[in-house]
């Protein structure tokens, strides 16, 4: 790996930043923060040890295996289960129809956009209608998963096919409703038009217009484990525990409370060991609301995982949208004003946070730039498709897309650099805080700096002459070379914030140290990992802080019955608000601890300084109680101050003032061959800047990991469905998540600018590479083929794609007629793009 | 059908229905829930074990078909508690995040420099090939393996 060294910015706080340590070396009190520690939940992962949710041990589990519509859009005539409970090991056949009294309320929707906006009744298994491939009919438990799923087979359904409505202009049309009681497809238009007067005038005014129309594929969230819960009926007192695999036990429980009917406080949720979850496991989903109605029914424990088939049909997609977008610039290249429109593919129905999703990203659209005027729209329509929420990044990827393409058309237009098209129009670091024409304020940035590292990485100037070279002579393996300065919003979120926005949760995270007898800690977080590694970092933080080993820190988490309040862990927020908390937390303790120490040392509290994990009185260092004999008095209670409780414990809830503002440029070098349309990446330069670093070790493989998925939606991945509504990619045979010969090896690097809104100055980095990567990756391809005359290719740029852009530029160049010189919407999703178009989407 | 398997390094009797994947086996049977199943064709490698020595997708192998073989497992590669060299790399080189694809990623890791006992980075890409990582983006399991190649050649050097 190759790694550019961090360099603090000026505003650094020293006291955060003042430390590195050796590799995977023990630190000891303070200098924990910012180094590359190991992650102590490695060794049972490396050793199969760890518990996922399938691994767990059930015994009488009933196996729960759910019969799913081979249609996209039906009436259901009949479902006659007879055959399938005659089977051997079927204890119970459930239809739709059998389970209408279960529920309390429909499948929770917790963001409605606006106060008009259309969502259909959505029950856990369909009763009437199904309206997407792999939408729930009827569910089996059997004593075994095979007898089970055998079972599903047998179960004869009788459907009545309706029309498939698959492109998002024919949906829009309204030609087929897909839930007819709505009256329309369109589920919601949320707009913000905050000056229309002046967009319009900037228009009016421009020297330059850019006018670019995106197609943002679905994705699959993918991760490696499938999902999987199992609702247990507690022995005794009433109780039901479900184990899901989940990023939200906290927001699930509540859930769980609200469409069951269940007493909240006799619901527990644990997430064992989560295998990935992308946003695709931020969800509240059928099976497990199935799997905990049944249980409780039965009084039997009921087990289900999900077939990766299944996953692609029933777990939620991510992006699906159409994008247009305008720039308005001047003479210099200065753009004046950004004007959005979106049409966004709900799927066929709202999910948790669907039809926020787009909204996540209304607020990036002037991206990294000063931009005095800006439009935006977004009009929610249902399809018959699987539901869209949220997947890495989560309207952000989205948005930065479009802007940063659209700069490399302008600076195509202008003819400026697109690197010094960029540097014209940064938001200045002298800027911050910058309050946007959005009304959000942009905690802290130094865009130029990112810009410049970026482009000493990869050596930008040099890349240009080759390019030139290469054009000079000739060659057919064109040089492409794109950027992308990209910022976010993420720790998600203010909860004021959150409540303009119409959604129906705060955003706020909690945290409880609790410092032993013993002088063990046991941190308890809200937050929910599943794979970011919490466990060690809010160690290093807790270690840090109170000036102890890591080694003597136990994190506890992802079970609301240890960890009853929380709001889990998606958006980039578990460091910037979960962390934030435990950072508070150990504050209160250490406060609390100094009372007990100054009463027992009969000096003043304001005498006292802490440091090193121990007390001692200024101008007299002799004098030193440490956090450990203060632990032990707290806890016998023997001598405490007057009116002072016992125990060392603190509990904090954080609710941000502000979202934080990560930022970076990646710089990606692309080689096409023009003769076959092959795209390989040659180089991938990234300097992200997500504040204060904890760990630089996992913010890396943070980095990698999401600069992969973002390469991924560039140059392979595509949710395909045909005009029938049939799911093309179903399976990883078909949907192309890339393996490690397809993707580039990445020179990661950052700058560290910390955010002045939290104490840490972090900011997060779990989306940073996603929304960096897919538009430096397309800019670089496109920039490859400017000299061909390709203007714009859709993601995935398969070779195919690339070369049939290419071939209809050339057909252009020669005049023939009819053929779009510019762009190319070519291979699989030009089918699905052509009925977007409203083109074909009548059988 | 009966089958005897050994399984690190112990053996296990079993009757079994002759459909039942190996991986089931060694799940649901003989209780090693460390071989993760990422999918149903064969694509994804979580459940990557040994079978006499060899990589094998565990999801692609009948239970039947194992009969009288030799498994190791992720679970059958630490001794006396010490982690092997290559889980050990992948400690270190922060190969690993939600750890779902690891142990099939280990196990394969471990056939390929068994064929090619120093490969280049770009040998190492197209040797795991058939195990994928949605977390690492790949980039840190390479300096995994490459690291436990390159301790190996010190050893026999």
């Amino acid at each position: 790996m190759t790694t550019v060294e961090s360099e603090p910015a000026a505003e650094a706080d020293p006291a955060v930043l003042s430390s590195t340590m050796p590799d995977g070396q023990d630190a000891s009190a303070g200098g924990v923060i910012g180094t590359r520690r190991l992650r102590r939940e490695d060794p049972a992962l490396l050793t199969g040890k760890e518990k996922f949710t399938d691994d767990l041990d059930v015994p009488g589990a009933l196996h729960m295996a759910i019969l799913r519509s081979p249609y996209a859009h039906a009436r259901i005539v009949s479902v006659d289960t007879t055959e399938a409970t005659s089977l051997p090991g079927v204890e119970h056949v459930f239809t739709g129809r059998d389970l209408t009294e279960a529920w309390a309320a429909p499948m929770p929707c917790a963001w409605p956009v606006t106060e008009d906006m259309k969502s259909p009744e959505h029950r856990p298994l369909a009763v009437e209608q199904v309206n997407h491939v792999g939408d729930g009919v009827a569910v089996v438990l059997a004593r075994s998963n095979a007898e089970a799923r055998d079972a599903i087979d047998a179960i004869d359904v009788t459907y009545e096919p309706l029309e498939a409505v698959i492109g998002l202009d024919d949906a829009l049309s309204d030609r087929v409703l897909v839930h007819p009681e709505l009256g329309t497809n369109t589920s919601y238009r949320w707009e913000l038009k905050l000056d229309e007067e002046a967009v319009d005038r900037a228009f009016a005014d421009a020297v330059h217009v850019v006018e670019e129309r995106y197609v943002q594929q679905r994705l699959m969230p993918m991760f490696m484990e499938p999902r999987a819960c199992v609702a247990v009926p507690q022995p005794t007192g009433g109780g039901l525990t479900l184990y899901s695999s989940t990023q939200i036990p906290h927001i699930l429980r509540v859930m769980l409370a609200v469409t069951t009917g269940l007493p909240e406080h006799q619901l527990r949720v644990v997430a064992p060991a989560v295998g990935g979850g992308f946003g695709g496991k931020l969800n509240v989903y059928a099976d497990e609301l199935l799997v905990t109605v049944l249980a409780h029914r039965l009084d039997t424990p009921v087990r289900w995982v999900e077939e990766r088939t299944e996953n692609a049909m029933a777990t939620i997609h991510g992006r699906g949208q159409i994008q247009h977008i305008e720039l308005a610039a001047d003479a210099e290249g200065k753009v004046t004003a950004v004007r959005v429109d979106l049409t966004a593919d709900m799927g066929a129905y709202l999910q948790l946070v669907t039809p926020g999703i787009p909204l996540l990203g209304a607020f990036l659209y002037c991206g990294v730039y000063d931009v005095g005027a800006f439009s935006f729209g977004c009009t929610g329509v249902f399809t018959t498709k699987t539901p869209t929420d949220a997947y890495r990044g989560a309207g952000r990827p989205e948005a930065t897309y479009a802007i940063e393409r659209a700069m490399d058309s302008l600076a195509a237009k202008t003819g400026i650099d697109p690197a010094d098209l960029r540097m014209r129009n940064f938001i200045g670091t002298d800027q911050f805080p910058y309050t946007a024409v959005t009304g959000l304020t942009y905690d802290s940035g130094n865009y130029e700096g990112a810009l410049a590292k970026c482009k000493d990485l990869v050596d930008y100037d040099g890349l240009r002459a080759e390019q030139a070279r290469r054009r000079d002579t000739g060659e057919t393996k064109h040089l492409g070379i794109g950027i992308s300065s990209y910022f976010e919003m993420c720790g998600l979120a203010p909860s004021r914030v959150l409540a303009s926005l119409n959604y129906s949760a705060g955003g706020w995270e909690a945290a409880t140290v609790r410092v032993l007898p013993t002088s063990k800690v046991q941190v308890v977080t809200g937050t929910a990992p599943h794979g970011q590694g919490h466990e060690t970092s809010w160690a290093m933080l807790v270690a840090d802080k109170l000036g102890m080993s890591p080694d003597d820190v136990d994190v506890l988490h992802s079970d609301t019955s240890v960890a009853p309040s929380g709001m889990d862990t998606y958006g980039s927020r578990s460091l910037a608000v979960g962390g934030v908390a435990v950072t508070m937390a150990c504050d209160k303790v250490i406060e609390k601890a100094r009372r007990i120490a100054a009463h027992q040392m009969e000096a003043a509290e304001d005498d006292l300084e802490f440091a090193g994990g121990e007390f001692a009185v200024r101008g007299s260092p002799d004098r030193t109680m440490p956090l450990a004999a203060v632990a032990f008095e707290a806890f016998t209670a023997h001598d405490l101050p007057d009116g002072e409780e016992p125990t060392l414990e603190a509990q904090v809830t954080y609710d941000p003032p502000n979202f934080s503002w990560p930022f970076g440029t990646h710089i990606c070098v692309v080689e096409v061959d023009e003769e076959t349309g092959q795209v390989d990446v040659l180089t991938y330069g990234a300097i992200d800047d997500c504040g204060n670093q904890v760990n630089p070790l996992i913010v890396e493989g943070q980095v990698h990991g999401g600069i992969v998925q973002g390469v991924a939606q560039a140059l392979f991945e595509e949710v395909v469905y045909d005009a029938d509504g049939n799911l093309q990619t179903s399976t990883l045979a078909e949907y192309m998540v890339p393996g490690a010969p397809d993707v580039p090896h990445m020179t990661t690097g950052s700058t560290i600018t910390p955010s002045p809104t939290n104490p840490l100055g972090v900011k997060g980095v779990g989306e940073a590479g996603t929304i960096g990567a897919a538009p430096a990756v397309m800019n670089a391809v496109v920039d490859a083929l400017a000299p061909l005359g390709v203007h714009d290719i859709d993601m995935p740029a398969s070779p195919m794609k690339v070369w049939s852009a290419i071939q209809a530029a050339r057909g252009a160049e020669a005049g023939d007629v009819g053929t779009d010189a510019s762009s190319a919407q070519g291979g699989p999703d030009a089918q699905v793009t052509g009925r977007d178009d409203g083109r074909d989407g009548a059988k | 059908m009966r089958i005897t398997v050994t399984v690190n390094g112990r053996e296990q009797d079993h009757e079994v229905e002759p459909r039942l994947l190996l991986v089931h086996y060694l799940r649901d049977v003989v209780g090693l829930t460390g071989t993760n199943v990422g999918c149903d064709t064969s694509s994804c490698g979580a459940c990557t074990v040994h079978l006499d020595g060899e990589a094998v997708k565990a999801c692609t192998v009948l239970a039947v078909q194992a009969d009288g073989a030799e498994i190791t497992t992720i679970e059958g590669l630490a001794t006396d508690g010490e982690m092997h060299p290559m889980q050990e790399a992948f400690r270190q080189c922060h190969g690993l995040q939600c750890g779902y694809c690891t142990p099939g990623m280990v196990m394969a890791s471990l056939s390929l420099l068994d064929e090619n006992p120093s490969p280049s980075d770009d040998e190492i890409r197209d040797g795991l090939e058939g195990n994928l990582c949605r977390c690492t983006g790949y980039q840190n399991i390479v300096a995994a393996v490459r690291q436990c190649a390159d301790g190996r050649q010190e050893v026999t050097a």
